[in-house]
């Protein structure tokens, strides 16, 4: 189980620059990872059954569904900034998570149940609320324990074991239904499974506010137990985390979203059309295998520097998907690419509000930046549409990759104080 | 608790639910085995070719290893014997000899398609879809189809939902999807970002269609214009439009009760007299609607209390008529003449 990250492998040149401790991974952060894991593989094979079961058996049409979206992100976004200054105010992350992950469980039992439009669509958005929930106080977990020179890192690895379950999640669907042809309710039961067992990794491998001050107190036998600071919004308003929104609300703005990238390539190749389904999974196998190795790059060179990089494979994704070449191998390289870019920009973007929050405000900060990414997006994609029906697909994503390129040059010059600050806890 | 005592709880639980999961597919398994073998209930004979004749074509839902496959009983004797093919199809529609059937390929990657057959049953072309099938129509002439499905985003991209509704000719190039048509609303042009089109049907004159268009919580009925690529609006909240054989009326389905949870009533909109008349029901329809005359229109209903099971319904278009139960486990109707 205690898997072993320490780093050995050309650990020798780093030792003669930094004088930084070695990389070892909590295992707290391991168990976050899998409870991720469990709980992507839950939620996520669903979600790749739920369109033909709502259809295709309990025949609905789902265009309200669609209607009904842009409110369950409304809702999610407040929620999240929400459960942050919950666990903050309380300091019972851990709780709040199990809160969340376990709302977004019990969905799963409740869709055997569910067989009407009204079900489904308040299951969808239960689900939401439980992700909203869960994401920013257990980001402030992952936080509070890893090795401050190696946040970014951590939250590769956390990232890594999250992006394995969603990988596995739809794979595993398709393999019930490949054996039982209507077999949803297996799949639904399997999902309900995975996430039990993610809520009972969490409950007890992952110790609670009382376990960890009690482990910290060891630790620092001699010294004096400081109370903890209160919680303040104030505390978030600093130079750094302003920039960072910032910088994270403008290019949050010009990602226009990898379903509008998945429909600009199967418009164009016939190879993206047959395997339009499986397209995610070329993007989620450059992001699994690459979470790491990227947040160590983010903790060495700049966590800043990454974070914007990331958002250069996206503009690279962009002037892939815009070629007129409508080869296999385009359509490959440009799954690749939007996987380099969340592989530099998720956990790396958490990192960087953990960095520049205090203790007492963490996953309100967390979650501060996770909002202002998911709102700025949301206005990126109906921005997008609108260019995409008055110019067409093709000059609509030659425009977004132009806006992208200038804001990457503005987000140099917003981040010139910060980019060298990797070093400054903000412990 | 002690690190150990946490390991032996985690252990326990861990094998509890995946015991009980593993324990669920198995017995899911056989039930499904026991449900390939069972009689289906209604009267069916195996064929490799549907019967000549008028007849109704249709997707069978009765249990037994005809489940999901095309289908047909007699016009004149739609509860008699039903001949099912072994051609799987989730939507199905057939017009002039043309025939197109929407596809789910279940597998490891999952993949969506278009087929269309001949009057013989051979297959002519197909071509994949970016999502899960919803409606089909052929045109009078046998010379076009739509298709609409539903695509859906990754969870990691959401807010992507929409429908995509293809218009293609049987010999030829796709005409495009609708939404690169000019949406024209009480005579202007709009964009709406979250605009969505779907339900075709092909009017007699191979230029013009009907279909849906959505933006917000609003339906409009529009008019499609082949050549001009233009979709005009004719009327708010209405969806998933037919036209009967005769070219004078369309049926369509209207939105009863507004917010999340949607109630359809099928209605009939005179074209010339622009008269409404709604079928008030005893149960929301969601489906297209199909003309089995010109005065009686079929839809699919799901069968309460059982999943993936539906049945084809019938009712006149007259206020106040009575629904029918027309075809038993059966869904998506195309009536061939």
């Amino acid at each position: 189980m205690y898997l072993s990250f320490s780093d050995r492998s050309g650990g020798k040149s780093d030792e003669a620059i930094r004088t930084s401790p070695p990389f070892k991974v909590s295992p707290i952060i391991i168990s976050l990872g899998i409870v991720s894991m469990f709980t992507d593989i839950s939620s996520e094979s669903v979600a790749a059954v739920l369109p033909i079961y709502i259809t295709g058996v309990l025949g609905l049409s789902m265009v309200a569904y669609g209607f009904l979206d842009g409110i369950n992100q409304g809702i999610s976004a407040i929620v999240r900034i929400g459960a942050g200054w919950t666990a903050d105010k309380s300091d019972r992350h851990k709780l709040i998570a199990f809160v969340g992950y376990g709302l977004s469980t019990l969905t799963r039992a409740w869709l055997l149940l569910a067989s009407g439009f009204a079900a489904i669509t308040a299951i969808i958005a239960v689900d939401r609320i439980g992700k909203g929930i869960r994401t920013a106080p257990r980001d402030a977990l992952i936080t509070e324990v890893a090795q401050p020179e190696h946040l970014a890192r951590s939250f590769g690895v956390h990232r890594m074991l999250d992006t394995v379950g969603a990988t596995i999640g739809p794979l595993l669907a398709f393999i019930v239904l490949l054996l039982i042809p209507n077999g949803y309710h297996t799949v639904f039961v399997v999902s309900f499974a995975c996430g039990i067992l993610g809520l009972a990794v969490l409950g007890l491998m992952v110790p609670g506010r009382k376990q960890r001050a009690a482990a910290k107190a060891k630790l620092e036998l001699a010294a004096p137990s400081t109370p903890r600071a209160a919680f303040r919004w104030r505390e978030l308003n600093n130079p750094n985390m302003r920039r960072l929104l910032l910088l994270a609300g403008i290019l949050g703005l010009l990602t226009i979203g990898d379903g509008f990238i998945y429909l600009v390539l199967q418009s164009r190749a016939s190879f993206a059309a047959t395997w339009f389904p499986l397209l995610y999974v070329g993007t989620n196998v450059a992001y699994l295998v690459l979470a790491i190795p990227l947040g160590r790059l983010a903790d060495k060179w700049g966590r800043m520097r990454v974070f914007i990089a990331g958002h250069g494979a996206l503009l690279a994704a962009y002037l892939c998907a815009a070629l007129p070449a409508t080869g296999a191998a385009f359509t490959v390289a440009c799954l690749l690419l939007l996987g380099v870019f969340y592989a530099a920009t998720d956990g790396v973007l958490a990192a960087l509000a953990g960095q520049f929050s205090p203790i007492a405000s963490r996953a309100s900060g967390i979650a501060a930046a996770q909002t202002v990414v998911a709102g700025s997006r949301f206005f990126a994609s109906l921005g997008f549409g609108v260019l995409w029906f008055m110019f067409g697909r093709e000059q609509a994503i030659v425009f977004a990759a132009v806006a992208l390129a200038a804001a990457l040059v503005g987000g140099l010059v917003i981040v010139r104080g910060i980019t060298t600050s990797n070093t400054v806890d903000a412990a | 608790m002690s690190a150990r005592i946490r390991w032996i709880w985690l252990s326990v639980i861990t094998l509890l639910v995946l015991g009980g999961a593993v324990a669920y597919a198995a017995w899911s398994f056989g039930q499904y085995q026991q449900r390939q073998n069972q009689a289906p209930g209604v009267a069916v004979e195996k064929t490799a070719v549907l019967p000549a004749g008028p007849h109704v074509l249709f997707r069978n839902t009765a249990t037994g290893s005809g489940y999901g496959h095309v289908a047909s009983v007699p016009l004149d004797n739609p509860q008699g014997v039903r001949s099912v093919t072994n051609i799987a199809c989730d939507r199905v529609y057939s017009s002039a000899g043309t025939q197109l059937c929407l596809r789910t390929n279940a597998g490891i990657a999952t993949t969506f398609e278009a087929v269309e057959f001949n009057a013989q049953w051979q297959q002519v072309q197909e071509q994949p879809l970016p999502g899960n099938p919803s409606r089909v129509r052929v045109s009078p002439d046998g010379k076009l189809f739509a298709s609409t499905v539903f695509v859906m985003g990754h969870a990691y991209a959401p807010a992507n939902f929409s429908t995509a509704t293809v218009i293609s000719r049987t010999d030829g190039p796709s005409i495009g999807n609708l939404e690169d048509f000019t949406l024209l609303i009480d005579g202007k042009p709009i964009a709406p970002v979250d605009r969505n089109l779907w339900g075709v049907t092909f009017a007699k004159d191979p230029n013009t269609f009907y279909a849906t268009a959505a933006s917000g919580d609003k339906t409009w009925l529009v008019k499609g214009d082949l050549a001009k690529r233009t979709l005009t609006s004719v009327r708010e909240n209405a969806e998933c439009p037919s036209i009967s054989p005769d070219g004078t009326k369309i049926a369509y389905k209207k939105n009863l009760k507004p917010g999340p949870t949607p109630y359809w009533n099928l209605a009939v909109l005179d074209l010339a007299t622009n008269n409404e008349t709604v079928l008030v029901q005893p149960r929301s329809v969601d489906d297209q609607a199909e003309w089995l005359d010109d005065s009686t229109l079929l839809y699919g209903i799901p069968r309460e209390g059982a999943v993936g099971d539906e049945d084809v319904w019938s009712v006149a278009t007259t206020a106040g008529a009575v629904p029918q139960l027309f075809i038993e486990h059966a869904w998506s109707p195309s009536v061939v003449r």
